[in-house]
């Protein structure tokens, strides 16, 4: 049994909370969320920012920041954006969003800064 | 106006009547490819229009109320032959059938016409229904998937990613308590869904509504615990409607976001009504197949593959088994590749190398998630992640609950290679060529996966498949 690990996971603890895509991984480094940053403009989608407190990360509906930047491939300025997000809200989680119309759904998403509590 | 009709009694050969090569097709027919192995010394005109007729309006002799109706309107037309590559026994025969030989919505009518009696006709050896095009006349009178890929993302919160599963095993034989401990060790661990096996419906060992209980316990502190929402597949398949409808609706009361139904053995009828009710009530709908390599598996005899899910997009349903490509099932690739496409897109173009011989036009119906599940694990993911792309549910049965440490282990080192690998293809990564990388560099942060890479690195299933895809270099 020794050789056996604990699943280290529990309603207590607020560092059991997962928001989906990617929180299995370690957090993204800057060149990781530029890669994933390219990887949606490189889709057709629009990039949308989105943040929350992390207790109200499973609603559906996440504080949107500003509109969805609709067309823009410029990765610098969709980076910057996030930038600006977070540092308007360092404690919240924030989301970087792949909108693709012609699905009619989310193509990516993605949490890339963490909220320092989780 | 036509020629006058006077009644001849006697058997006439069916080409007289129903093989007409100059035929073209109309935009409303619905259009069959059968593949026919024909007795000895029928010729291929005769066996093809045979089967046009035994499958329409024809019966083995003339008789004189079939100059009471338009025979000429409601006939199946036998309209063109082909070779099938690499064997010279049998050959593709294509037939179009006037749509108001169907009622509208029901695919236990077409298949009544198109696999009934004449699969049974003497006069053939062999006979395989290969393809089939619904005219989107008939496609917008079924109900279809009744929530769709895009509605599941959102009710389920999954972005951007392939979702995970995981059958409950052993299959048979578990306590309800015991079943709802390793649904809730999967998905406290990391899993999206957990399912019922097909064959768990409502056994002595196991009533259902003990099951329900406990696992509807089970995904709802999983929840919680992880703050990502989740769900078990009920299984609802039961021995009559009456009792698959009591089973789905104390789903519902319970909160389940996902039920469950094997849309063959349970009946086309029975699937087509849950399908319905899973609409009407917000309710997810996975599919089981149980039954379908006897229909599908003999390159000769039965119904391709493709043909049942066609059928089951239009009956209705939500999650599909497709087979892995890559696990311990059936499957050839390029084959997979086709059914995939007519379950998740659209529009199908034909495309042979693919298995697929009509233009399929789906019109508004919703997509299916293709489901890959059977003897795959962490080590296959890259070339999953590949196959499938993101409209998929991979379930790794074996692969999670056989994890040296338990489910939760067994669960969070899937999903974590499931991350990196889509974190990697995103990011431009060949998956298939650099998956070992890919896996080990994400193991260096997960001692689950670390040991399930080492649990599993051994196991491959190299058999052949049998039903495989038509090509003259076998």
């Amino acid at each position: 049994m020794s050789d056996i690990q604990d699943y280290p996971s529990s309603l207590r603890d607020p560092a059991s909370r997962k928001f989906e895509t990617f929180s299995y991984l370690p957090a993204m480094t800057s060149e990781q969320i530029r890669n994933q940053v390219e990887y949606i403009v490189a889709q057709g989608w629009n990039p949308g920012i989105e943040h929350t407190e992390p207790e109200n990360a499973m609603d559906n509906y996440w504080y949107m920041w500003k509109l969805p930047m609709f067309g823009e491939a410029e990765v610098d300025a969709i980076l910057a954006e996030c930038e600006a997000c977070h540092q308007a809200h360092p404690d919240n989680h924030v989301r970087l969003l792949g909108f693709d119309n012609y699905a009619q759904s989310v193509g990516a998403s993605m949490v890339i800064f963490r909220a320092p509590a989780v | 106006m036509s020629a006058r009709k006077t009644y001849d009694a006697g058997v006439k050969d069916y080409r007289e009547t129903y093989w007409m090569p100059d035929y073209e097709p109309s935009a409303t027919d619905l259009l069959a490819c059968f593949k026919i192995t024909p007795q000895p010394g029928v010729p291929r005109e005769e066996a093809a229009a045979a089967v046009a007729a035994e499958s329409s309006t024809g019966t083995w002799t003339t008789v004189w109320t079939d100059l009471l109706t338009d025979m000429d309107h409601y006939k199946g037309r036998a309209y063109s032959i082909e070779d099938v590559p690499g064997d010279d026994t049998c050959f593709y025969a294509f037939i179009a059938y006037p749509i108001d030989l169907f009622e509208e919505g029901s695919v236990v009518n077409v298949f009544t016409s198109l696999v009934g009696n004449v699969f049974g006709f003497k006069a053939l050896r062999a006979l395989r229904l290969e393809d089939v095009r619904f005219p989107i006349a008939y496609v917008m009178t079924c109900n279809g998937p009744p929530n769709g890929i895009q509605v599941e993302r959102d009710k389920m919160n999954k972005y951007g990613r392939p979702l995970l599963g995981c059958t409950i095993k052993p299959k048979l034989g578990l306590s309800a308590k015991n079943y709802g401990r390793a649904v809730y060790e999967c998905l406290r661990g990391g899993l999206d869904f957990t399912k019922d096996d097909e064959n768990v419906n409502s056994q002595p060992f196991m009533r259902w509504n003990h099951r329900f209980d406990f696992v509807m316990e089970a995904v709802h502190k999983a929840e919680q615990e992880t703050g990502e929402r989740k769900g078990h597949y009920l299984n609802v398949t039961a021995p009559t409607p009456q009792e698959m409808f009591k089973r789905a609706e104390y789903a519902k009361q319970l909160d389940a976001p996902i039920i469950m139904h094997d849309y063959i053995t349970g009946g086309f009828c029975a699937n087509t009504g849950l399908a319905q009710w899973c609409q009407e009530n917000g309710m997810l709908l996975h599919i089981h197949r149980a039954m379908h390599a006897v229909l599908d598996r003999n390159p000769h005899h039965g119904i391709h593959f493709r043909v049942l899910v066609k059928i089951l997009r239009l009956s209705g349903g939500d999650h599909l088994h497709t087979g892995t490509v890559v696990g311990k099932l059936e499957g050839d690739r390029e084959a997979t590749l086709g059914w995939i496409d007519l379950l998740r897109e659209s529009y199908i173009k034909e495309d042979r190398s693919r298995g697929i011989f009509f233009d399929q036009d789906w019109g508004h119906m919703p997509g299916v998630f293709a489901v890959a599940s059977g003897g795959i694990h962490v080590w296959h993911m890259p070339a999953l992640v590949s196959i499938f792309g993101d409209d998929a549910v991979l379930q790794f049965g074996g692969g999670t609950l056989g994890h040296p440490w338990g489910n939760a282990a067994g669960a969070a080192a899937n999903r974590v290679a499931l991350e990196a690998c889509v974190a990697a293809r995103n990011s431009g990564r060949e998956l298939e060529r650099e998956g070992k990388d890919v896996l080990t560099e994400a193991a260096r942060s997960s001692p689950e996966l670390r040991t399930a890479m080492e649990t599993w690195k051994e196991i491959k299933f190299e058999f052949d498949t049998v039903d495989k895809l038509d090509v003259a270099h076998r």
